[in-house]
């Protein structure tokens, strides 16, 4: 593993497994009643925040605290941030109270890019502008590989499966890392937006893509639906919101063409009656509060494998 | 910086054959071989191997004074060029204040005279303040000490074609040149780095190449229209230069740049988001970079021009969208020329006195720079080492930025010395005066 978790792209199959195995082993800290274990004692995970994000942050601060480590939040309202401090001191101030982990999400792609040069720690990107997002990723094929695969399962890819991802993939570092990292696994990602909100040269991505959400349906093991920002009909990326829904939501009239196993996921928050329908978000297709809870587990694995922290008494070998 | 007489023995015209050049008074007296430095009561400087070429013209320079002396002076800018091998730059117009008066114009024209590194050409605004709606007063610029004859609002478009038309005809009166920044506002709303593979990896809002393209375009059938000059700032694409050629096919009053950093550098090179590479035209790929390379050898394009851009290290040392635009060019350009035209066979050191001195100074409309080295020409030339061996290049100081997105490669050649009319500004390799 490198000393960073920057980008999906950086992870080896090798490496996304040893995650999401080791993911499996704290699977089971979960359902004790004492939640937590000693293994990042006495080490600092800050969560640097530039962007409100409370799911996020409360699901990394869940997850360092299951491990014992010391968590700061530090967000950027209110704080030398908004007084208009540099990324670069904000992170040499990070450095000199000995951040061991920087837990970092911006709204500029690339930032956690720049802070890894500027810090000694281990930098976790916890999503960067419109670039990625790549713990939702790892959370997304560990709930993905527990539904479809079975519980406990370790060594085991997604080979074979076919995943949809349908909404803003321009804007959605959700998407990047999927496609980067389900492919990684052995996926077959298929991404499905209006052309407007398909990057450019999508063409090059380990990944097919495609216009019509009803076509690609039956087709689908997974299908994943992004969240739609309301402002993107204002820069003419769809006509709007009734159109967007008719087109690429995913109503009861739509799931009904899934095949009988396949699963629902959205990364949330979701716009509810926009890119997924209340009916679905709450059917048991959905996958969508159990990816909440795969969320800390997951980044309890992360923080784990890339700090170092004593054994796991359950991966001991 | 006396006015010594001087004999540049044994350098190579650019095309010709080895010999000597003696000036004298700021003009060449004398071109031949072994001539008499007694004669001549001058000192003599051995120049065997090197290029001698008429001192460079750089039409698309960032100077900065007024208002950002913490990037760069007119002082440090000129030296700069000098290392470079410079002779005269066109310093851009968009300082704080704007270079919109002639007042402002004549100001940087007048720290350009003080600094004396190198003649300082200003542009002067098409619109006041850079505002794209109103045009500022060309003929009072025109009319100043500083004879102002390029106008641009580079760093922004013309971009409303009723302006643009207005301001290409208003010059007409006084043989002026409108150099346009190519950059559709709308198509590049947010944009960040080229659009293509790397953007769509990244996650950085593209700026497309038609966004370029289109005003190119525009502008091309506008000159021809009003029959005016235009000139195309630092051209950046493929589809750039198939217009350019064309509009040049039709006998249409069109000339253009292309910056050292497009001929040699991707937008695969902001993989890392580093934002020494962020730059406006952002760098594209190696397919433009392949035709702007033939493109400049074939004179479509017909001159490299910096876009020299210092900025202070605060501006870089942060994320990518935050940085500012722009990279440092003066003191590498002509090595940058040697790698991608040199040495690759495209352009010889003729095309590139042409590229780099001829054609800039007649299209800035300078009449004592880029004149061939002649008896009788002004002593403004440039002494090139191409055999010094490749070596890493490092921010000599002279510039106060150090934004060279070139740092730590290897690039070949050297300039060894610059005249401006016949005194040294630069002497094996360092300014003659510190």
């Amino acid at each position: 593993m490198n000393r960073h978790l920057i980008s999906a792209e950086d992870l080896s199959r090798d490496d996304a497994l040893l995650i999401l195995d080791t993911a499996e082993e704290l699977a089971s800290v979960a359902d004790r009643p004492i939640k937590k274990l000693p293994t990042l004692r006495g080490r600092t995970v800050v969560n640097l925040f530039f962007e409100d994000s409370t799911r996020t942050r409360i699901s990394f601060e869940a997850a360092a605290k299951r491990l014992s480590a010391d968590v700061i939040n530090f967000s950027a309202k209110g704080s030398s941030v908004a007084k208009g401090e540099s990324l670069k001191d904000t992170a040499l101030t990070l450095e000199a109270m000995g951040a061991d982990a920087v837990v970092i999400r911006h709204s500029a792609s690339g930032a956690p890019h720049r802070l890894a040069g500027w810090v000694r720690g281990s930098v976790v990107n916890a999503g960067d502008g419109t670039h990625e997002h790549p713990t939702q990723a790892l959370l997304d094929a560990f709930t993905i590989r527990r539904r479809l695969r079975g519980h406990g399962q370790t060594q085991q890819g997604l080979d074979g499966l076919r995943v949809t991802i349908a909404g803003d993939v321009l804007h959605g570092r959700v998407a990047r890392s999927n496609v980067l990292l389900l492919s990684t696994l052995g996926a077959q990602v298929t991404l499905v937006a209006p052309p407007t909100l398909m990057p450019l040269a999508v063409g090059s991505w380990p990944c097919s893509v495609s216009y019509d959400l009803d076509s690609e349906l039956p087709k689908s093991d997974v299908v994943m639906m992004l969240r739609v920002q309301r402002e993107r009909m204002s820069a003419a990326y769809f006509p709007s919101v009734r159109e967007y829904r008719r087109r690429y939501g995913l109503d009861a009239a739509r799931m009904a063409r899934l095949p009988d196993d396949a699963i629902v996921m959205h990364p949330g928050p979701m716009n509810r009656g926009v890119e997924i329908a209340a009916e679905v978000a709450d059917s048991p297709r959905s996958t969508i509060v159990e990816q909440v809870a795969n969320g800390v587990t997951v980044r309890m694995a992360v923080l784990y494998l890339l700090l170092g922290g004593a054994e796991l008494p359950a991966v001991a070998q | 910086m006396s006015a010594t007489n001087w004999i540049i023995r044994g350098a190579t015209i650019a095309g010709e054959k080895p010999g000597d050049i003696a000036v004298s008074d700021g003009v060449i007296t004398e071109i031949g071989p072994n001539l008499d430095a007694d004669k001549h009561k001058a000192q003599v400087l051995d120049s065997d191997g090197l290029i001698a070429l008429p001192g460079l013209v750089d039409l698309h320079t960032h100077l900065r004074e007024p208002g950002r002396e913490d990037a760069e002076t007119v002082e440090t800018g000129t030296a700069a060029a000098a290392l470079g091998g410079y002779t005269a730059v066109h310093a851009m117009a968009n300082t704080e204040p704007v270079a919109d008066t002639a007042g402002v114009v004549e100001q940087v024209w007048r720290l350009g005279k003080a600094a004396g590194y190198a003649d300082v050409q200003p542009v002067g605004a098409v619109t006041v303040d850079l505002n794209g709606h109103q045009l500022a007063e060309l003929g009072a610029m025109a009319d100043s000490a500083a004879h102002v004859r390029v106008f641009s609002d580079d760093g922004k478009c013309v971009a409303d074609p009723l302006l643009m038309r207005r301001a290409l005809e208003y010059v007409k009166a006084f043989d002026g040149v409108i150099a346009q920044h190519a950059q559709d506002p709308r198509l590049t709303e947010g944009a960040q780095l080229n659009e293509g593979e790397m953007s769509g990896r990244l996650g950085l809002a593209g700026w497309p190449a038609v966004a370029e393209e289109g005003i190119v375009a525009r502008d091309c059938l506008l000159a021809a229209h009003v029959g005016s000059a235009l000139h195309i700032c630092h051209v950046s694409t493929a589809g750039s230069v198939e217009i350019i050629r064309w509009a040049k096919s039709k006998g249409w009053p069109v000339t253009a740049e292309v910056t050292p950093h497009h001929l040699l550098l991707t937008d695969e090179l902001a993989v890392g988001y580093d934002p020494v590479f962020k730059v406006n035209p952002p760098l594209r790929t190696s397919a433009d970079v392949n035709e702007l390379r033939q493109a400049l050898a074939d004179g479509t394009i017909d001159a490299v021009a910096t876009d020299h851009a210092p900025h202070p290290v605060e501006a870089k040392e942060t994320e990518w969208a935050e940085a500012a635009w722009g990279m440092t060019g003066l003191e590498t350009a002509l090595r940058v020329v040697h790698q991608a035209m040199v040495s690759t066979g495209l352009l010889d050191w003729a095309g590139v006195a042409d590229r780099m001195s001829v054609r800039p100074a007649r299209i800035g409309r300078l009449t004592q720079h880029g004149t061939p080295l002649r008896p009788g020409a002004p002593a403004n030339l440039t002494l090139y080492d191409p055999a010094a061996p490749a070596e890493a290049v490092s921010p000599s100081g002279a510039s106060k930025s150090r934004n060279t997105p070139f740092a730590g490669m290897e690039l070949p050649g050297r300039v060894v010395a610059t005249f401006l009319r016949g005194t040294p500004t630069v002497l094996d390799g360092k300014l003659t005066r510190a």
